[in-house]
């Protein structure tokens, strides 16, 4: 027995967790150890005479041999997807990750999502300067070797863009994808130097409050952020998941903010000036500035909120199977670590408890799971997470409720996913 | 054995030495070279709300109209209008009852942002290629484009982050919530 969100019981067997055929964690794994899972109706091969497993052909004949730089598989081609090139904003605009086909927590290198301001600057390293000056005792210039030579650490963690998940506000877009409007979120191993090490290098000095972090692109993209943040836990990274920074990701050095709003992770890093103020670039005030419905606009809004998604079904893929299907997804918040995740197949009528398949680390990816047995008939597919300080991922009425529709900023509205009689998936609103 | 042993050996003596290697681990090394600010005078482009940053020179919008025709209007117009949400310069209400146009004149709180963007990133297919002069012409021009100056107000380190932006009490900083 459950309580529906509207409060009345729902009488469930044993297996299930929530109404339209959630059931029980538990029960992929069990299935799997020959418990009391559903037997899978399929044919059992031999059983007709004349069908025989064979030797593949890759079997019988040597393939090529080790390559200086590994590639994927021919038949796994995985794209980010992103914008045609715009003329009138040279090197400018976004790439979204193929969230629906990755599995684990880790976004690889290549696949890792972008959003560049003024493309990607070619970087030699041996010309590249880090400046920390300002309100520091010494003023400090810092060349990629010696960064090098300092102890690092290596931390997971999930970037995500404010702008992720804005056009649900909007409404719309049916034929959307987990990819087209969530991609803007990843998440890798950044190995770097904490940044208070080189901060406390130059000496701060006592009006100290705020540093101003500013890039080696075209467009100088500039932050500011509070010290307290640039002295706890942000990284002067890099290193990403292992090998150097790519360049869409800042090579030869980021800076990285854990939970943050992606925009101030600012790439490419060549300047910190520390301040006592803010410096009000544009990209802390003309955007990355959210418009609430009086027409006020709060500004420096960091920490990304909690936040989950379901990635599998999820929007223009297809649910054929009537037997156990593996909902799976993703969920993750700038406050801390997931505690829960929680799906529900009604539309947000019942929810049962999806098993967190990885570590659930701060501010990193987890990957949930809840097998579901779909019968066939309409179902709104929901995923709900919650945070280690407590906070609950919002319906999308709740953001609106509070934040308007005028700001495109900061969206960790629930995602739901409907899903009609012949099993196609698309984006809803409920 | 023989190897597990020099191993061990070896351990006691990294052991004996851990109160250096733990001390250590805490302390970095420190490769910063010394720089003096007046060396960063051409590296540094952040222009502030205080003026600080602020090169020497001036400008008027009479004087960054041309420099606005021939660098800016193919992307931004020749009146500021733009040809896409990202480009438009000029107009808005914050008060209107659609979503409202935010723009340099409606929404910008500072205007010393406005000299600070163009110097560091426009014109976008050329960036950081104008002089501080004619920064502060075209920085002039884009103001009086929105109504916040005159055509013949001189706008230098003094005035340009003076000048009154209408939205400026329009914001609520959160930095607090970190
Ligand atoms: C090749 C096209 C192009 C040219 C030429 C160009 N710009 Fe821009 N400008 C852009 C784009 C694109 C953006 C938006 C950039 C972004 O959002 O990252 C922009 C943004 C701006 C903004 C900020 C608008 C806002 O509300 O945030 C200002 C101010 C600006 N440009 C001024 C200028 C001036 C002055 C010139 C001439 C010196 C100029 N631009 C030349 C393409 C151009």
């Amino acid at each position: 027995m459950t309580k529906s969100s509207k409060g009345q019981n729902i009488e469930l067997d044993p297996e299930r967790v929530a109404a339209n055929g959630l059931l029980s964690r538990r029960h992929l794994l069990s299935a799997a150890l020959g418990g009391a899972g559903l037997a899978m109706a399929r044919p059992v091969i031999g059983q007709e005479p004349g069908i025989n497993l064979e030797i593949p052909a890759w079997s019988k004949a040597p393939g090529p041999g080790t390559s200086p730089y590994g590639s994927r598989s021919a038949h796994a081609q995985l794209e980010r997807q992103s914008g045609f090139g715009n003329p009138l904003y040279p090197g400018g605009g976004a790439s979204r990750s193929p969230l629906q086909h990755l599995q684990g927590t880790i976004t690889p290198n290549s696949l890792h999502f972008e959003r560049h301001h003024a493309g990607i600057p070619a970087i030699d390293p041996a010309g590249h300067k880090l400046v920390i000056h300002g309100l520091v005792r010494q003023p400090l210039v810092f060349d990629y070797e010696d960064l090098l030579k300092y102890q690092m650490v290596s931390k997971t963690y999930f970037l995500e863009c404010s702008g992720n998940s804005g056009a649900l506000l909007y409404g719309g877009n049916p034929d959307g994808t987990a990819q087209s409007l969530h991609g803007l979120v990843s998440c890798a191993e950044w190995t770097g130097i904490p940044l208070s090490v080189l901060l406390e290098e130059a000496g701060l000095l006592p009006d100290a409050r705020w540093i101003a972090a500013v890039g080696a692109d075209a467009a100088s993209m500039g932050r500011s952020i509070p010290l307290g943040k640039a002295m706890d836990d942000s990284l002067l990274a890099l290193f990403q998941n292992g090998e150097p920074v790519r360049p869409e990701q800042g090579y030869p050095m980021r800076l990285f903010n854990p939970g943050w709003e992606g925009n101030t992770s600012v790439k490419w890093l060549t300047q910190i000036k520390v301040t006592r103020n803010p410096l009000q670039f544009r990209d802390e005030t003309s955007k990355y500035t959210d418009t609430l419905p009086d027409r006020t606009s709060l500004q420096f809004t960091f920490p990304m909120d909690v936040k989950s998604l379901i990635t599998s079904p999820s929007g223009q893929m297809r649910v054929t199977q009537r037997d156990i299907y593996r909902v799976t997804g993703i969920a993750w918040s700038g406050a801390g670590s997931i505690r829960r995740v929680e799906v529900s197949a009604d539309g947000g009528q019942t929810w049962g408890d999806a098993l967190i398949e990885s570590q659930q680390l701060d501010k990193a990816l987890v990957r949930f799971s809840i097998p579901w047995r779909w019968n066939g008939a309409p179902a709104v597919l929901q995923s709900r997470a919650t945070d280690s300080a407590g906070n609950v991922q919002p319906t999308r009425d709740a953001v609106i409720a509070a934040k308007g529709t005028i700001n495109r900023y900061h969206n960790p509205c629930i995602q739901s996913w409907g899903v009609n009689t012949a099993g196609e998936v698309t984006n809803v609103y409920v | 054995m023989y190897t597990f042993r020099r191993m061990l050996k070896a351990s006691t003596l990294a052991a004996c030495s851990a109160a250096v290697l733990v001390s250590t681990a805490q302390e970095q090394v420190k490769l910063g070279q010394a720089i003096t600010e007046v060396s960063l005078a051409e590296f540094n482009l952040i222009a502030e709300p205080s003026g600080t940053g602020f090169p020497a020179g001036s400008g008027t919008a009479q004087q960054g109209r041309t420099i606005f025709e021939n660098r800016c209007a193919l992307c931004h117009g020749s009146n500021g209008e733009g040809n896409s949400d990202a480009t438009v310069l000029v107009g808005g209400n914050m008060q209107s009852a659609e979503t409202p146009l935010r723009t340099v004149g409606s929404y910008w709180p500072y205007a010393s942002t406005v000299f600070d963007f163009i110097r560091r990133a426009m014109p976008a297919n050329a960036p950081k290629s104008l002089t501080d002069e004619e920064t502060y012409q075209v920085a002039a021009y884009v103001l009086y484009l929105n109504g916040l100056v005159a055509e013949d107000e001189i706008m230098n380190a003094q005035t340009l982050p003076q000048v009154r932006m209408p939205n400026a009490e329009g914001f609520i900083d959160r930095s607090h919530i970190q």
